[in-house]
């Protein structure tokens, strides 16, 4: 059985379809990749995941239990956590804080300071900068935040949602490493990203998302040697 | 003019000031957080004030004891409020931000409220009985100083170090300032947004007890007596900036200093109009008020 089971769904902004019909697994473990252009709707797929957004229809099953009929704070709760497209800190508290509230569900604050080690064991520079406003941080440190953040809910799955944007190129490297030492560390990932190169180098598959549709699904390695793909996102 | 006389005002005006920003405190913590105007925060005050009037008149116990009682009991109403009244604006405006109808119903609240208490308590003025602290001094020196001011004074100060040692150090505190901040991202924490509007409207009508408490032993008791404190509140608020603590407390400051010392150089009913000037400056040269935050959420 897979860990996160996607079954058919609809989703609506308004009266605009914006996902049709999609269907997706992940399985506990692997690294899922979701690649697409702008508007295909990968963030409206995630948001909907994590409860910001009712689908229309069609169910998300996550561990055989029925998430699609949760508030987004039962789906922390149940350990599916999402990592929000451009960061989305809490800019006027600190560090620390935005990490510590990361773990505010029932499940995780108890294992708060212990996470919290974690976590700066992993990022030291965000140790360094504990008690800064996380505002003050460069982007590369606020998309530590972010994930750190993600890592404090203790995810049974993490999706992340463009770790990469705006960043520079060697930042991309390192997020990219580091979502890879998560996956390692035995954390399935969904990873949303614009950045199809990079991404399907560390994941086992992946789906291409085109107008609110799956275009192509299948193992990572073989999407990227497909000839569309390499013509309409590898620009080979 | 003697410079005894100038002490003695601007102690009092500090003194009466504070509670002042006591009373905008409440009314900043809702905005901060719902970002939504509580017309109905002076209506509150007034229901704080019944309600401690009536606990002391039945059971005798000093007013600062009934403050055990009063403050829960204006938390849950103000949590209930919150859960019955205004969130079925939020759910039925779920893509608005911050949902103007919710400033109709809290007017309608503010009436319903004050005409409610007219009905049940009539018109009449009701001065606390027993009321230990009328009239009592303290003398230093040459200068009075009112008692129970100082007392609210003290009260004030703790309330608000109470506060934010809260926001800042407890597991709630934190979830209600990321709420604040950013509410989409506080749910993908897992922070559900309608227990923090609760609690936080909760807290804030019980800190308007707090006022009310403070209030009840050198303040008349009435129906209307809600409506200059609102007033008040919403220029304090704005004046020391939306959402901010140490804003609220400076601003009733300010506004208790210019009650208290203007009488000496003008007219009494002048400060008024100084008062709203000031208002009506800020809100020119510096909208986000003294202590406001330039970057909205």
């Amino acid at each position: 059985m897979s860990l996160l089971d996607i079954r058919g769904i609809d989703v609506f902004y308004g009266d605009v379809q914006v996902v049709y019909d999609l269907s997706l697994t992940v399985n506990e473990g692997e690294v899922v990749s979701i690649i697409g252009g702008n508007g295909a709707g990968k963030s409206t797929l995630l948001r909907t995941i994590s409860g910001l957004l009712k689908p229309a229809g069609g169910e998300i099953l996550f561990d055989g239990q029925p998430m699609h009929t949760r508030l987004p704070e039962e789906i922390v709760e149940a350990g599916l956590i999402h990592v929000p497209e451009g960061r989305r800190l809490f800019s006027l508290m600190s560090v620390a804080d935005n990490l510590i509230v990361g773990g505010h569900n029932k499940r995780a604050y108890p294992h708060v300071p212990q996470n919290l080690a974690k976590v700066y064991e992993m990022f030291p520079r965000l140790q360094e900068r504990a008690a800064q406003l996380a505002m003050t941080l460069s982007g590369g440190e606020q998309q530590m935040v972010a994930i750190g953040r993600g890592l404090m809910a203790m995810p049974k799955l993490l999706m992340l949602d463009e770790p990469s944007l705006g960043l520079a190129p060697l930042l991309i490297q390192e997020i990219f490493r580091t979502v890879r030492m998560i996956a390692d560390l035995g954390t399935t990932v969904l990873l949303v990203e614009q950045d199809v190169r990079h991404s399907l180098s560390l994941s086992d598959r992946g789906y291409v998302l085109e107008h609110g549709r799956v275009a192509m699904e299948g193992d990572a390695k073989e999407l990227m040697d497909n000839p569309h793909i390499k013509t309409a996102y590898l620009g080979i | 003019m003697d410079l005894i006389f100038l002490l003695q005002d601007v102690i009092n005006g500090i003194l009466m000031g504070s509670i002042y920003g006591l009373v905008a405190l409440g009314l900043t913590l809702v905005f901060g957080v719902l970002k939504i105007i509580n017309f109905a925060h002076g209506s509150f005050l007034m229901v704080g004030m019944y309600v401690a009037y009536w606990i002391v008149a039945y059971t005798g116990l000093h007013p600062y004891l009934a403050l055990f009682l009063v403050a829960p009991i204006m938390y849950f109403f103000g949590y209930q409020m919150q859960q019955w009244l205004i969130r079925p604006i939020f759910v039925a405006e779920r893509d608005v931000r911050e949902p103007i109808t919710v400033i109709i119903v809290t007017t309608g609240v503010w009436y319903v409220l004050d005409n409610l208490a007219l009905l049940l308590f009539g018109p009449d003025y009701r001065a606390l009985s027993p009321n230990p602290l009328k009239g009592e001094m303290i003398e230093i020196g040459e200068i009075l100083i009112s008692t129970p001011k100082l007392f609210g004074f003290i009260i004030t100060v703790l309330t608000a170090a109470g506060l934010y040692w809260f926001l800042l150090k407890t597991r709630m505190g934190r979830a209600i300032r990321a709420t604040s901040l950013d509410r989409d991202a506080a749910s993908l924490m897992g922070i559900s947004q309608w227990k923090i509007f609760n609690v936080a409207f909760g807290i804030g009508t019980a800190i308007a007890g707090i006022a009310a408490v403070v209030l009840v032993p050198v303040y008349n008791v009435y129906p209307t007596v809600g409506v200059p404190f609102d007033v008040k509140s919403f220029v304090i608020v704005v004046l020391g900036g939306l959402g901010s603590i140490p804003g609220a407390l400076l601003g009733g400051v300010i506004i208790g200093l210019i009650e208290s010392i203007g009488p000496n150089f003008m007219t009494s009913t002048w400060t008024e109009a100084i008062v709203y000037g000031l208002f009506l400056l800020v809100l020119f040269f510096k909208p986000s008020g003294l202590f406001g935050q330039k970057y909205d959420w």
